[in-house]
């Protein structure tokens, strides 16, 4: 069947197994290439191989839960709504979450998930305990940071690649209320808006929407908006007796594919300028429900709808912090030159920690834009490779679809170790597209 | 307030498991019967994290009659609800020429589930409340000779739960026949199903769960299939015998 990733670009025509067990898992092996799936929203073809994909929605079990460390275990076709449906009534809330919750355990390990805590906080990795991984052997490998410790270290960030991961203990936070108190701080330029960042490292969440587009003395233009989880004594009276009940938002579906044009300069710069001056308005704090705050694009069903029939580009690269200024303004410069506007950019600080060994983030600037697909964005997306390139970063596959084998060995000296480990795992029929383009 | 344990006869089916989670997110404790039950362990976790209830797994054959007595002795208590989700689609062609084949299909449809559902509706009736559903289909309205043999258990089985209602209405005792019509789960996996017609399991647990709670007699999983089964059943036989639907 045809599938693809969120960002509907490549599409492939692929041999999807839905496997309900174990041995339906174990069956599957030794035949030829294969990589497992979760729901699909990693956005290129990190997810998919031809000759086997191997969905594991049914894995949807949790297992077990410890009130006093937050530990849950769970299968790894099990979505973060659930855990969030499950267990936010009850006072607790993922440790990191991406800007979806239409994620799997298992894509959240294999791809080494961050949210916008990662400056503090780390990637969701730091908060696993242990994981379950299915080896081309048949085994089942229960792998921590003390046994099997290599196998842990490159699974998670792993993109599938080391194995099939089955289960996934992970430890939540607690949390006093569904809700968050954001505040909005409007940044003119790049300048503020890094140094903003700099000033609120201790903030528990932060992250800048950025309109690329802006140019000149507006270069880098944001609206930088800053949250806590609200404690229960800081909610109105009306919300404080049930403090975990927000506003049940109804998804809004995107009946139909727009117009490729739909998405031009023109509409996306005055969405963004719109934006903008919304939120410079909008200043101050007041209470989000988490659900708003966290995932604002769910309630918009098929969202990656909006960019055509030819499907979105997704792009996001981390600066090392000592070249983030430089290689943020060369690469809004070039953006906001090309006039190919990203309709969604976010710019986050990324924090020291590290949890994979292969995992993407570093300590700098991650700048995260996506582009409707075309012969003009993609030749923009090789410029831009380019500049990340030249100022150290790297790219973050669970959003890469159109890379080249050699930007990636260019931008990133931990994929030797990373193919010759793959190849003392006996790991090698894990292969995606991604990773049969990327030659990993 | 603790709400009434709800029995699953069929506990491993797809519909059975959307049923115990349909039930358990609404408070009830629930006892998954199936056969190799030991193989539930993941299932039972799974609904006692996400909805906080106790669950029991038991062992049970629904051709094995002779254990159903001591089956229902096993459980922790009695239940409020049961329901019977349990049934084998089998093999027309196979079902036509060997006998075992169709004995095996309407024991598993029918002589089984009623079997078990006259027992428990005792219990019930002795006890005076209770309320017991069966699944059974809409290949049981009417014979066809695609799966007449699995439609006509499910014809009895449909007939033994209406004549029970009808026993019990007025002694506490509520029966609700649940017709589901198309179900995407594993008995149907890689059939070719009309999508509008074709319910997900958590839709038919759904349904179970309001007609169980709102006296229902019976269910249909989506409203259309009432449509859909009044016009085939209204179609004359002397037609009906040349159609091949």
């Amino acid at each position: 069947m045809m599938i693809s990733g969120w960002g509907r670009y490549p599409r492939q025509d692929c041999v999807v197994n839905r496997p309900r067990s174990e041995g339906e898992v174990r069956a599957l092996l030794g035949a030829g290439p294969m990589i497992a799936r979760g729901n699909g929203r990693g956005y290129g073809d990190c997810a998919q191989q031809q000759a086997n994909t191997v969905e594991m929605l049914r894995f949807n079990r949790m297992l077990s839960f410890d009130p006093a460390t937050g530990q849950l275990v769970a299968e790894a076709g099990v979505l973060l709504k659930d855990v969030i449906d499950t267990f936010l009534p009850r006072g607790w809330f993922p440790s990191v979450t991406p800007g979806t919750k239409f994620v799997t355990l298992g894509g959240m390990v294999a791809a080494d998930v961050h949210g916008k805590n990662h400056h503090r906080d780390g990637s969701f990795g730091a908060f696993v305990d242990w994981l379950d991984v299915l080896g081309a052997d048949g085994e089942v490998r229960r792998c921590d940071a003390e046994s099997n410790a290599e196998l842990f270290g490159f699974t998670i960030g792993g993109m599938g690649l080391t194995g099939i991961i089955l289960r996934v203990a992970f430890r939540l936070r607690p949390v006093e209320s569904g809700w968050i108190r954001q505040a909005t701080l409007p940044a003119p330029d790049l300048d503020t808006a890094m140094r903003l960042f700099e000033e609120h490292e201790s903030a528990t969440y932060s992250v800048a929407w950025i309109d690329c587009l802006a140019g000149g003395t507006s270069l880098g233009r944001s609206a930088i908006m800053l949250g806590e989880h609200a404690a229960a004594w800081e909610l109105p009276d009306r919300l404080r007796s049930a403090p975990f009940r927000t506003p049940r938002r109804k998804m809004v579906p995107v009946p139909f594919e727009a117009p490729s044009g739909l998405l031009n300069h023109i509409t996306v710069k005055a969405f963004n300028a719109a934006y903008y001056h919304g939120h410079a308005r909008d200043r101050g704090t007041r209470l989000v429900d988490w659900d708003s705050y966290f995932y604002p694009l769910d309630a918009l069903a098929d969202w990656n709808r909006i960019y055509g029939g030819r499907g979105l580009l997704q792009f996001q690269c981390v600066l090392p912090l000592a070249a983030a200024r430089a290689g943020l303004g060369e690469l809004l410069r070039t953006i906001s030159a090309s006039g190919q506007g990203s309709f969604l950019a976010v710019l986050k600080r990324l924090g020291a920690a590290q949890s994979g060994t292969f995992s993407f983030p570093m300590e700098g600037y991650t700048l995260a834009l996506d582009f409707p697909v075309s012969p003009q964005t993609l030749a923009l997306m090789e410029r831009i490779d380019r500049i990340v390139l030249d100022h150290g970063g790297r790219f973050y596959l669970a959003k890469d679809s159109r890379m080249s084998a050699e930007t990636l060995r260019a931008s990133d000296a931990r994929v030797p170790d990373f193919i010759a480990t793959r190849r003392g795992f006996g790991a090698t029929a894990f292969q995606s597209s991604q990773a049969e383009r990327l030659q990993l | 307030m603790t709400a009434d344990p709800v029995l699953i006869v069929g506990g491993k089916s797809d519909i059975g498991l959307a049923l115990a989670h349909r039930f358990a997110q609404a408070g009830h404790p629930v006892q998954l019967a199936a056969r190799n039950a030991a193989a539930l362990a993941p299932e039972k976790a799974d609904i006692e994290v996400r909805h906080g209830v106790p669950v029991t797994v038991h062992e049970l054959d629904i051709l094995a009659t002779g254990t159903f007595v001591a089956f229902l002795d096993g459980l922790p208590e009695l239940p409020g609800v049961a329901v019977c989700v349990v049934g084998l689609l089998g093999e027309q062609p196979a079902s036509e020429a060997d006998l075992d084949a169709a004995a095996l299909t309407m024991r598993s449809n029918y002589e089984g589930p009623a079997l078990l559902t006259g027992l428990i509706a005792n219990r019930f009736e002795a006890r005076g409340s209770g309320t017991l559903a069966g699944i059974s289909s809409v290949a049981g309205e009417r014979g066809r000779a695609s799966n007449y043999v699995y439609g006509s258990a499910k014809a009895g089985y449909t007939a033994f739960l209406s004549g029970l209602r009808n026993r019990l209405a007025r002694r506490g005792v509520h029966v609700v026949t649940v017709i589901p019509g198309f179900v995407a789960t594993r008995m149907t996996e890689g059939m070719d199903l009309p999508k509008r017609l074709t319910a997900a399991p958590r839709e038919v647990a759904e349904a179970v769960f309001k007609g169980v709670a709102g006296g229902r007699d019976v269910v249909y999983a989506r409203p259309v299939w009432r449509l859909v089964m009044a016009v085939i059943r209204a179609i004359p036989e002397r037609v009906f015998k040349k159609l091949s639907l």
